[in-house]
């Protein structure tokens, strides 16, 4: 069973790395991008196959050290 | 007074904050982060500098999570001392000895300078060597040092004087200028400048030495 992890910044915690990004569309002409927010996915390979259970354990590998929640909001996916 | 200082795979400080605990008369043991018991008789603990597990995931995340951390925990909730320099800094924030985060610089450069600091508190024994308001020159050598707290907790750190170090002129985006934050009881520091790096004459300056000396005073007294 696979797992896809989506880890965010906040709303309101300032985002230099997406900023630059923007800025740096800008640069090459894409104008009009409001906004940008970098964040990062994470794939996991689970030996197990009941899948209420391995969003379970997932999401409490998030709480612990795939997100930090002081900053970060993360989202599970099972497939 | 007998301080143990960690040593994870990418700490590039470790020795430099030995050698300054050293100078100042105390013992030092270098502790391993594969180890799960800290040696007998440790007053402090120091967390230093450097790129622990290339800081991979987030800056401290993997080595918060180490088994060593486990004792370090422990060592704090017990009431017992804890220095996090840097990464260190990083570390401590990660394990939730410390509120906040230390987030991307906000120019996104990697920043590595002597800063002026002000000494926010003296009101701790990290601290007592200063006198609040004192202003010091230590470098800072870091890409991730903004600190960031939602404003419910940068009024606690502010209502509570728990900000040991703001920085004169903030050069990294960091919440209020801070540099350096203490626990609730104020035995825990966390701070992104290296007052190792300034701690005797050959080093460029001293005024980082007076936080060791006084540290290994107060706890040689404990």
């Amino acid at each position: 069973m696979k797992a896809r992890v989506h880890v965010m910044l906040k709303n309101g915690v300032l985002d230099p790395q997406g900023e630059a990004v923007r800025h740096a569309l800008g640069q090459l002409g894409f104008d009009g991008v409001e906004g940008v927010r970098q964040g990062k996915v994470i794939e996991l390979d689970l030996a197990e196959s009941d899948a209420e259970k391995a969003r379970a354990t997932v999401t409490e590998m998030c709480e612990k050290l795939l997100a930090n929640t002081v900053i970060e909001s993360y989202s599970v996916e099972i497939a | 007074m007998h301080a143990a200082v960690i040593v994870f795979p990418g700490s590039n400080c470790d020795r430099d904050m030995a050698m300054a605990f050293e100078r100042a008369g105390a013992k030092v043991s270098m502790v391993w982060h594969k180890d799960t018991a800290l040696p007998e008789g440790v007053d402090i603990i120091g967390v230093p500098g450097g790129f622990s597990f290339g800081d991979y995931l987030r800056c401290g995340a993997i080595a918060a999570n180490s088994p060593i951390c486990r004792s370090v925990v422990a060592h704090a909730e017990k009431g017992g001392y804890v220095l996090g320099i840097c990464n260190g800094f990083q570390v401590l924030t990660e394990t939730g000895l410390l509120p906040g985060v230390l987030l991307r610089n906000v120019n996104l450069k990697y920043i590595c300078k002597p800063v002026r600091l002000r000494v926010d508190t003296a009101d701790s024994a990290f601290t007592a060597g200063y006198s609040a308001g004192q202003e010091i020159t230590v470098p800072i050598a870091h890409h991730d040092g903004n600190y960031f707290a939602d404003a419910d907790t940068l009024k606690r750190l502010h209502d509570e004087s728990r900000i040991a170090f703001t920085y004169c002129d903030n050069p990294n985006g960091s919440a209020d200028d801070i540099a350096g934050v203490l626990s609730q009881n104020r035995r825990v520091l966390g701070m992104m400048p290296h007052p190792e790096r300034m701690a005797e004459p050959l080093q460029g300056g001293t005024d980082g030495a007076a936080m060791f000396a006084t540290l290994v005073d107060q706890l040689a007294d404990a």
